[in-house]
């Protein structure tokens, strides 16, 4: 039996891509397999950990929890997109500074969910900031460095304005 | 040279020793270019998915396969005992260094039999891992379903079934330690506590799965795996000698390793499954497995139940410990590190910051149809730690001596080293002394205990809880994997280059999983040489491309292989010093190096760039007298010598909140005061024992592979199996008192593994002083918020 497929078009980072995929295909895996996006990470494939957070029209979903053909007419942004347009160029110096990532496996995830908490442009307190981010999986930091960073930058950004 | 001039630059203003510099590492994953293995492609590549027994013990009667070889996309399927031909083994989970041990041998993918749900049974190699799978739907396996064995309790009793009747019963191995005595200490002591403690299995989830991606040339023979792996020389040795491959000719990558835990040390039959498949079919096969596979197949650890007790003097002074472990191992002992580590480890480890002279322990390891379990970060420290620091509060309470005071009457004073622990261990440069007191001063310990009293006459019940530790890291050639016969190295290396740029290529064998052990040795290879740190780079997970080495285990890699980067590098420093001599026409002891430039020692006058030595020693030697022959590349391995381990020590704080209403644990501040000797980069070392602090926490309050009678896992996802997240969580402050370790001349201990090992102490303890007004007490981990209203008598 060959695989039911379905034909997509959207834009990633920008792009334009049309593709005919698998429709039981998540967009996480599209995006690493088909699109060489491997900045997106596949953790538990259920939705709890958070490593294959990607924005989709605005909004920052699971990718594993949504169809690769769910995305026809999307606009996707992974970890590479949100990189490339220097938006939380910000966020990845203090997270390198103040290490607040190990292996490496969560942070775009982590980068992708504080990335949203950032555009609120709401001061917050630690507490907020780790309950924000209480859907994404880190096994290495121990959360405190992570909420340091967030902290850090937003407190910058909204000196800035 | 002279010493004084060897060490100097570890000692000089700007050193890169005790400083922190960020990872380049951390600045490719924060882009999202981190390179893990399933990132890698290879062209023609093929994806396994393994069958997996759905029972905790079976019988396989028949496997047929004639379905799913028809499904589109499939390349090869292989049974346990079609891989059984091709590969030599069964494995033996076994070490000389544990007499009397016994373990089943044990098939890469399950032969006749399965003894544990999510043993892998057959394999399914196509195009794409959703077609892989769905030829693993199709195969058909006929079961006979058996008794099995999961409680711990019973395995030994005679109606209990023998999991492995070739072993007569279900005993892994039995240990004793007895200092003489005992019973004599306990009849005269003035206060004797015994208490049950249970530790729930519970399991790494590194947030990246085991991930394996395996190449054959059938050209030239060589095998290629990409892994992600903390010991590629142990993988090497082992795929090369159960796939019958000299070992040369294997290579093993371990590109960025997505955590890590002790759980990737080990070998599993999956991956040489997919490794064999790769060789048969003359093409590249990838193998990452699922989350539910993870908690089916990844090694589990921690199922011990410890009865303890302690003796105590009424003025407080601990006379002796006793205590019995029972450890379930799984189905077998995992080849080839095994599983009776972790009961071997808390034997030798519980009190051991203590001064009592008397101790008995027995260990106990059973088998049982489950994973089978193994080393996790701190092996044994958890349950050990968990159950002196228990016994020495309670006997505290009960003698009305504030826990502080218990354990500044008992812990071993800072001036006895080197000194021999009751259980018989060499202990060396510890300071539970400078620690307890550091932090009485963190933790503001007068203002939390007046705090508490405060808000207990309000109905708000706190806690602080104390755990004091010793912790066994870097292990020696002399204790176990070496004299037992395992094909792990214990010692380290390090090849350092200088190239003719004056670049330095500094390759080691122990590897880096995000800690920042490659940061850590250019800090090293660049303090030690004098040298900028943006001209040293570091090689490390590629066995083409460093030299043999154990890898990163047991908080090794600064210990030991730092220190043979630091004797590399110096070896490296004091040759290019004598070039710089003979070119200078100046005694070397005259010369030094500073930020990449030959200098005068008494007036840093700069004398000649390092480049000018590398553009010499490898293009113009004809520049030097026909008796030089520079070589430019040094090499130095290290190893302890009569140790078993490094011990390091350290005590814990915790502050915590119960609600007597609901059960729930709210954790408030947690302190830690650690000494890991020299600190060779601050953050790095804090943030290790910030995530070991926070994976201990899981482990005691949330984590537990919970199985019901059958031997089914009941938990296998992240919905289910709790696992420590952000908003649960406390800041963690870290206090670091450095003892530089004597074995040594760079002085490190190891780090990153402490947090984990006695965090779940110091939060029961804190648990427990919270409860300690009502009597109760908790003494099985996870604590739950039910296991706590059980303590309270609410349910």
């Amino acid at each position: 039996m060959s695989e039911e497929t379905a034909q997509i078009v959207l834009t990633v980072n920008g792009e334009a891509i049309t593709r005919t995929v698998a429709v039981r295909q998540h967009l996480v895996d599209f995006l690493r397999t088909e699109l060489g996006l491997t900045g997106s990470h596949i953790g538990c494939e259920h939705g709890v950990c958070g490593a294959c957070s990607v924005r989709v029209d605005g909004r920052v979903v699971r990718g594993c929890l949504m169809l690769a053909a769910q995305a026809d007419g999307a606009e996707v942004v992974t970890i590479e997109g949100l990189t490339d347009t220097g938006e939380i160029a910000d966020l990845q110096a203090a997270f390198v500074n103040r290490n607040a990532l190990q292996c490496g496996f969560c942070t775009p995830g982590m980068l992708m969910t504080a990335a949203e908490l950032l555009a609120e442009k709401q001061a917050k307190s630690r507490e907020e900031i780790r309950t924000f981010l209480s859907g994404n999986y880190c096994r290495c930091t121990g959360f405190q460095a992570i909420v340091d960073a967030i902290e850090t930058t937003l407190a910058k950004r909204l000196e800035q304005r | 040279m002279s010493d004084r001039a060897l060490r100097a630059p570890l000692d000089r203003p700007n050193s890169y020793i005790g400083r922190t510099l960020s990872r380049a590492g951390a600045k490719r994953a924060v882009a999202g270019r981190g390179r893990y293995t399933d990132d890698f492609s290879l062209p023609r590549m093929l994806h396994a998915a393994f069958l997996r027994s759905p029972f905790a013990h079976a019988k396989i009667l028949s496997i047929d396969t004639s379905q799913a070889r028809r499904q589109h996309g499939v390349a090869l399927i292989m049974t346990g005992a079609e891989l059984a031909k091709l590969v030599t083994g069964p494995w033996i989970g076994t070490l000389t260094c544990f007499p009397g041990m016994k373990s089943a041998p044990q098939y890469a993918l399950a032969v006749d039999r399965a003894c544990w749900v999510g043993e892998p049974v057959a394999m399914v190699v196509a195009r794409t891992r959703a077609e892989a799978e769905d030829g693993v739907e199709r195969i058909q396996v006929e079961w006979e379903e058996l008794p099995a064995v999961t409680d711990k309790a019973t395995a030994l009793d005679p109606k209990t079934p023998v999991l492995h009747p070739e072993l007569g019963d279900n005993l892994a191995f039995r240990k004793t330690i007895d200092t003489g005595s005992v019973d004599a200490a306990f009849a005269k002591a003035d206060l004797v506590i015994e208490e049950t403690f249970e530790f729930g299995r519970h399991t790494a989830v590194s947030l990246e799965p085991r991930t394996l991606l395996a190449a054959y040339d059938t050209a030239t023979g060589k095998l290629t795996i990409t892994t992600s792996s903390q010991c590629p020389h142990m993988l090497q040795h082992v795929f090369a000698h159960t796939l019958g491959i000299p070992q040369h000719n294997v290579q093993i990558i371990a590109p960025d390793v997505g955590g890590s835990f002790g759980l990737k040390i080990h070998t599993y039959g999956d991956e040489l499954a997919t490794t064999a498949a790769a060789i048969q079919l003359g093409r590249p096969v990838k193998f990452v497995a699922d989350r539910l596979e993870s908690f089916m197949s990844d090694i589990h650890a921690r199922e011990n139940t410890v009865k303890g007790r302690i003796a105590v003097s009424k003025s407080g002074t601990i006379e002796a410990f006793d205590i019995d472990v029972l450890s379930g191992a799984g189905a077998y002992s995992q080849y080839p590190r095994t599983s009776v580590f972790e009961a071997t480890q808390v034997l030798n480890i519980t009190g051991g910051p203590y001064r009592h002279k008397h101790y008995r322990a027995r260990a106990t390891v059973v088998y049982q149809n489950k994973v089978p379990s193994s080393q996790y970060r701190a092996v044994g420290h958890p349950i050990g730690n968990s159950v002196a620091e228990h016994l020495v509060d309670q006997a505290a309470y009960q003698l009305g001596i504030d826990p502080i005071e218990m354990r500044r009457r008992n812990i071993m004073a800072d001036d006895v080293y080197p000194t021999t622990s009751a259980s018989g261990i060499k202990l060396k440069d510890l300071s539970h002394q400078r620690c307890l007191d550091a932090l009485v001063d963190s933790m503001d310990y007068a203002a939390l205990r007046a705090e508490q009293a405060n808000l207990r006459e309000k109905g708000v019940h706190r806690g602080v809880g104390i755990a004091t530790f010793i912790k066994g890291t870097a292990p020696g050639p002399r204790g176990y994997y070496g004299v037992g016969g395992a094909p792990i190295s214990l010692q380290d290396a390090c090849v350092i280059k200088l190239e003719p740029n004056g670049g330095v290529i500094c390759a080691v064998g122990v590897t880096e999983q995000g800690q920042g052990v490659d940061t850590v040795m250019g800090q090293i290879a660049a303090a030690t040489l004098g040298v900028p740190i943006d001209s040293v780079r570091v090689l490390s997970g590629d066995t083409d491309a460093t030299p043999f080495g154990g890898g990163t285990y047991g908080s090794r890699a600064t210990a030991i292989g730092g220190e043979a980067v630091y004797q590399a590098a110096r070896d490296l420093r004091q040759e290019i010093l004598q070039l710089a001599g003979i070119l200078l026409q100046a005694e070397p002891d005259a010369l030094d190096i500073v930020d990449g430039t030959i200098v005068d020692r008494s007036d840093g006058r700069q004398r000649l760039p390092l480049a000018e030595i590398g553009r010499i020693g490898h293009y113009q030697v004809g520049e030097l007298p026909n008796s030089v022959q520079p070589i430019l590349s040094h090499t130095r391995r290290f190893r302890l010598v009569d140790d078993l381990y490094i011990f390091t020590n350290g005590i814990h704080g915790a502050y915590v909140e119960v609600d007597t209403d609901t059960g729930f644990i709210r954790l408030l501040k947690h302190w830690v005061v650690e000494d890991c000797g020299r600190v060779i980069n601050p953050q790095l070392a804090d943030e290790q024992v910030r995530g070991g602090c926070v994976q201990g926490i899981g482990g005691a309050l949330y984590e537990h592979c919970l199985y019901d009678e059958a031997g089914q896992l009941q938990n296998g996802s992240l919905v289910d199996y709790l696992t420590p997240m952000a908003s649960e969580m406390p800041d963690i402050e870290v206090v670091h008192v450095q003892t530089p370790s004597s074995v040594s001349e760079l002085g490190a201990k190891g780090v990153g593994e402490s947090g984990t090992g006695a965090a779940p102490a110091v939060v029961m303890n804190a648990v427990n002083d919270a409860l300690q007004p009502f009597g109760a007490r908790v003494t099985a981990q996870p604590i739950t918020p039910q296991s706590i209203l059980i303590a309270l008598g609410r349910i």
